[in-house]
């Protein structure tokens, strides 16, 4: 391991040290996932797919909209780089602020990119939650009446949509937040 | 943040204006043609203002950097020279500077006249302008007008593309300009206090940066441009030796900080068993991590308990005090020493080891022991002092801090969107786990929608209200028999001790223990069945379980100390018997040894000879850590024989079974938190009641915790399935630390009250001989303090002074709560003033975003009349739109919410000298989630 982390200029490393809270083992775990022609490049990118396998990401329904959140790719293939990765990592980290957490956590319920969390959003999002299988699915009825009691709740200046200041307005109400975005 | 400001003031008075003329639609029309230019002329302006700020900054920064890079050459032809060299320097700055501001304001004097043209021409071709940047924002949902358009629009953007680098030049030349007419010198007194404002304001960035929600990237860049920044000026701001001295001190922060930093994740890395916690957490949710990380906390605190007897009681003695054998006290009687060392009996924690350091008889009573003139007695009580006033401290440092950290999650307006948008837990890291995470999220989905729709119409109120009276009524007689229970088994075992322990069998020697452990095991199933009753929320469910649970361990712990309440008054009187016969049993030695010889030596007994009494503190400390070491084993028994020994049955015995047993009746056992929690809370409950008489409580507790640890973490690894219904633990996490609190308080009670009101046995322990235990405080004033100490601590404790000082406390106390009271109404009074004005906000977006809609649609038309004119003229607009559209987003978040908005782009608001940064717009990432609104 030490060979990879020597490869950091040391004034890089301490600069990432302010921006960053866990860094040594964000740097293993990114060596892990590179593979081994990668390593001689730049700055390498890990494929989506790579990302996924992690097991903290394993199972969580997210998971895909996090890597594209993160990625930085031009290509939009949710590909990270070693900084998308600590960025990822920083965010959800114990000592991230509500802001960020927040922040990041619209972002990654915004599954169009359209900046607003609107009526598919909120439908997409409760698949996501409800997993994928028939049985725990909601029926459409269901799904109408919990749409659009969240937007009766949370959106509060009525045009339809949740936007960030709605969504961090809520959020920073609720008790557990920001520790159930962790990882 | 200003501009927006400014323009959100523009903004609403048209806003106003609009209310108050709603007459014809074709007027309302024309009128507001008319504000539509007057408004866009104005926020042209503010517009400009705030990008010419900005760049004023930018330019700025470089300046110094190329008179500085001058300097130096300056500096390099002068060779030596030393003195005046600062002030020879800041005067070339001054002469560079001045030059080349002239240069500039001759250039710019003439383009700006070019652009003022300009500016008048734009006005037509703002309109379309702002259709283009209307359509991407009304998501295409309200306007579809064809495919020609788009070519054409296309087309038009690249021209303004191509337009946008030359108007942003321009721009800068004309701040420039501004710059120049504002500040004819440089680096003056002022310059150098904006300069060091801005050093401070990039610290603060640097320290603040970790809480941006950018990406890394920019991150790193922004750091490694204030750090250069910082580094740059940060010399310049002192002057000669100062600077030197500055440096110095600057230099010593960054080693100082990097050191905190080390040292923090020194901490972190140190943290035990964070691996094992962290794969319990992705396997089995919070909740199940909570139980353990609760685990750890206890154990931290029984590491510092244990800390202080062992070093201040324990080790003292065992090394200073007296050895065994040399007095009464500390060795065993003569009639025990055949098997004192059986191993029945030191499991009893009789024999050896009742005569040891473990428990309170062992200790000796010399105020001094050793050449360290260690006050032994001191110690002992302050010790038994300090420990719970040190657990105290804690659980309510604990709670407070949770409290904060709760913020106020008090009102149950967002329940749905709650359970939407916080109830994924994001540690999970199975999938079986997810799976249950999923069911139970559609359930509680499901749950919440019924309860919404039956909140409208409740039935049959009052069945309910029959069953829960009647589940709470048969509870009651629960928790009645089993104090009972424990009531009569203790009063019998005392019958069974008068008689000797040697007749009875090994249940009835255990009888109390196994009574206690078996009521902790059923009665908490029997409550399961009765809240079945009830009908409650399952989250509400489970408080009522627990407090139920609560309060039968309460019971049977209190019954407990009753019976032995009982115990110690027997063994006093049995003490007073011996007293009276120990004088006898001297004199009887006395005067035998003298009748047959007077000159003999004075008599020497074998200590275990001499007739002792009964000792009630040990005899309290044992039971204690009789209890204990019962409680423990129950416990990994029936982790080993309900959860193991059943995994492995219904892993190997399906196989060849009827039905399915991993899916069926038995199968796997799910992870009881509440339970265990509970469990590790009494435990501790009794350490702190017995840790007085037992100083070994302690350190057993650090070894059961230690175990437990381990033992815990397999099995739940190894033998449970992840609970059916995943709740998160966060919300009861302070239910649990007010239950230890509640717990610490009934169980210091007892024991203060035996140390206060009973007096120490006459011939064991540090206390003997003194009539009450905290006797040892006055003696150690009397005797180790200056006179005018006692004096003056015996004129504190006059009830005269005593009085008045707890009644100012209450007094002090009533003050606070009231105060408190207040503050809460004020919050609520401003909460209240919040929502009145997002309301009134609300009404405004609404009317602003109607009058957008409508500009909108007048300027298709106006487009469509004179298309000839925009074309000509939308070359200077590109900078506009880039600019509305952030100002619009802080306009919108800045009026919404009176909460502050997100950042946006880190921007520095006044023009300040050298300000080297600007967001980049390629790595700016933040979301474009304003731009819908108006």
């Amino acid at each position: 391991m030490g060979t990879t982390a020597s490869q950091l200029r040391k004034d890089l490393l301490s600069e990432y040290q302010v921006v960053m809270h866990v860094f040594f083992r964000a740097h293993k775990r990114f060596s892990e996932l590179l593979s081994k022609e990668d390593r001689n490049i730049p700055t390498p990118r890990v494929p989506m797919e790579k990302v996924l396998s992690l097991p903290e990401l394993k199972s969580n329904p997210f998971r895909k909209r996090i890597c594209h959140v993160f990625s930085t790719s031009d290509m939009k293939d949710g590909s990270l780089t070693f900084e998308d990765f600590l960025d990822l990592l920083s965010a959800f980290s114990d000592s991230a602020t509500l802001e960020i957490k927040s922040h990041y956590a619209f972002r990654i319920f915004d599954f169009d990119d359209d900046g607003t969390l609107d009526g598919g959003d909120l439908e997409k999002l409760v698949n996501c939650l409800t997993g994928e299988t028939d049985d725990t699915r909601l029926t459409t009825e269901e799904m109408r009446q919990l749409i659009s009691n969240i937007l009766e709740e949370s959106d509060i200046d009525k045009d339809g949509t949740v936007n960030l200041s709605e969504f961090q307005h809520v959020i920073s109400r609720s008790p557990d937040f920001v520790r159930s975005v962790q990882i | 943040m200003t501009t927006a400001m400014s323009l959100f003031f523009v903004f609403t008075a048209d806003e106003e204006d609009t209310v108050i003329d709603s007459d014809g639609r074709q007027e309302r029309a024309k009128e507001k043609e008319r504000k539509k230019e007057r408004d866009r002329k104005r926020r042209r302006n503010v517009a400009r203002r705030a990008s010419s700020a900005r760049k004023e900054g930018k330019e700025l920064e470089d300046r110094p950097g190329r008179e500085e890079r001058r300097g130096r050459k300056k500096r390099d032809k002068e060779g030596k020279g030393k003195g005046g060299e600062d002030e020879r320097q800041e005067e070339v700055k001054n002469d560079t500077v001045a030059k080349t501001q002239k240069n500039f304001s001759n250039e710019n004097t003439r383009k700006l006249e070019q652009k003022e043209i300009e500016v008048v021409g734009e006005e037509d071709g703002d309109t379309e302008e702002k259709r283009k940047n209307g359509r991407p924002e009304k998501g295409g949902k309200k306007e579809d007008n064809g495919r020609g358009e788009t070519v054409e629009k296309k087309q038009k953007k690249k021209r303004v593309e191509t337009s946008a680098e030359h108007e942003s030049s321009e721009e800068e030349e004309d701040e420039e300009e501004k710059v120049g007419e504002e500040k004819p010198e440089v680096l003056s007194p002022e310059e150098l206090e904006k300069l060091k404002e801005e050093v401070d304001e990039r610290k603060k960035l640097i320290s603040t940066l970790r809480g941006k929600p950018w990406p890394m990237r920019k991150k790193l860049l922004t750091l490694r441009e204030s750090h250069e920044f910082v580094e740059k000026y940060e010399g310049a701001l002192g002057k000669g030796k100062s600077r030197k001295l500055y440096a110095y001190k600057v230099m010593m922060l960054k080693k100082w900080m990097k050191f905190q930093r080390d040292f923090e994740n020194f901490k972190t890395a140190c943290v035990p068993w964070e691996m094992k916690i962290k794969e319990i957490e992705s396997h089995f949710g919070s909740s199940v991590a909570s139980y353990f990380i609760f685990l750890r906390w206890m154990y931290g605190i029984n590491m510092i308990l244990f800390g202080l007897t062992f070093g201040l009681v324990m080790v003292p003695e065992a090394l200073m005090g007296r050895p065994y054998g040399s007095m009464p006290r500390k060795t065993v009687p003569r009639a025990d020493e055949a098997n004192a060392m059986d191993f029945a009996v030191l499991w009893d924690f009789g024999g050896y080891a009742q005569y040891s350091v473990l428990f309170y008889g062992y200790y000796n009573s010399q105020r001094a022991i050793g050449w360290l003139k260690f006050r032994m007695p001191l110690s002992y009580f302050l010790v038994g002092v300090g420990t719970v006033a040190y657990s105290y401290m804690v659980v309510i440092r604990t709670m407070a801090r949770n409290a904060n950290e709760d913020g106020g999650g008090d009102n149950n307006s967002f329940n749905f969107s709650w359970k939407m948008f916080t109830s994924w837990d994001y540690l999970i890291g199975n999938p079986e786990t997810a799976d249950n995470k999923f069911a139970s999220i559609t359930t509680s989905f499901k749950e919440a929608i019924l309860e919404e729709q039956e909140s409208r119409k409740d039935d049959n109120i009052h069945l309910t209200r029959f069953l829960r009276v009647l589940a709470n009524f048969l509870v009651l007689c629960c928790l009645a028999g089993s104090g009972y229970l424990i009531y009569f088994v203790v009063r019998r075992s005392q019958k069974f001790a008068l008689e000797g322990l040697e007749s009875h069998s090994w249940w009835e020697r255990n009888e109390v223990n196994m009574v206690m452990s078996l009521l902790g095991m059923f009665c908490p199933m029997l409550f399961d069945v009765i809240s079945a009753l009830e009908n409650y929320h399952p989250r509400i469910a489970l408080q009522w379980q627990l407090g139920r649970i609560f309060a039968l361990f309460l019971g049977n712990l209190y019954t407990f100390i009753i019976a032995l309440m009982d115990e110690i008054n027997l063994k006093r009187e049995e003490e007073e018997v011996l007293k009276l016969n120990m004088t006898i049993w001297e004199a009887s030695l006395y005067n035998g040894t003298m009748g047959a010889n007077s000159t003999a030596p004075p008599i020497t007994v074998h200590p275990a000879d001499i007739p002792r009494g009964p000792c009630w503190e040990t005899m309290v400390g044992q039971e204690f850590v009789r209890l204990i070491v019962s409680d423990t084993m129950t416990t990994y028994i029936t982790l080993l024989i309900g959860d193991f020994l059943r995994a492995v049955l219904v892993r190997f015995l399906n196989y060849c079974w009827c039905w399915d047993l991993e899916a069926g009746f038995p199968s796997y056992s799910e992870f009881d938190v509440s339970g265990n929690v509970l469990g590790l809370i009494f435990n501790q409950g009794m350490i702190w009641m017995g840790a007085f008489y037992a100083p070994c409580l302690p350190a057993l507790n650090v070894l059961r915790l230690h175990v437990s640890m381990y033992l815990q973490c397999w099995a739940v690894m190894c033998c449970n399935v992840p609970q059916e219904r995943v709740f998160k633990a966060s919300g009861s996490n302070n239910f649990y630390m007010a239950m230890l609190l509640v717990i610490l308080f009934l169980s210091t009670l007892p024991a203060i009250y035996t140390i206060v009101t009973i007096p120490p046995s006459f011939d064991c322990g540090p206390f003997s001989g003194k009539s009450r235990m905290f006797d040892v405080i006055q003696e150690t004033l009397e005797s180790d303090f200056p006179a005018w100490f006692g004096k003056v601590f015996s004129y504190a404790s006059n009830p005269g002074l005593v009085l008045p000082f707890l009644l100012l406390m209450v007094l002090a106390i009533y003050y606070l709560q009231s105060t408190s009271k207040s503050y809460k109404q004020a919050n609520l009074e401003l909460k209240k003033k919040l929502q009145t004005q997002n309301e009134e906000n609300k009404k405004k977006t609404k009317m602003a975003a109607l009058k957008a809609a409508m500009d909108l649609e007048e300027a298709q038309k106006a487009r469509s009349e004179a298309p000839r004119q925009q074309r000509k003229n939308n070359a200077s607009q590109q900078s506009y739109t880039g600019e509305k559209n952030t100002v619009t987003g802080h306009l919108v978040s800045s009026f919404v919410f009176v909460y502050p908005p997100a950042p946006r782009g880190h921007r520095i608001p006044g023009p300040l000298p050298g300000n080297q940064w600007q967001p980049a717009p390629s790595v700016q990432r933040v979301p474009n989630s304003q731009r819908h609104r108006v």
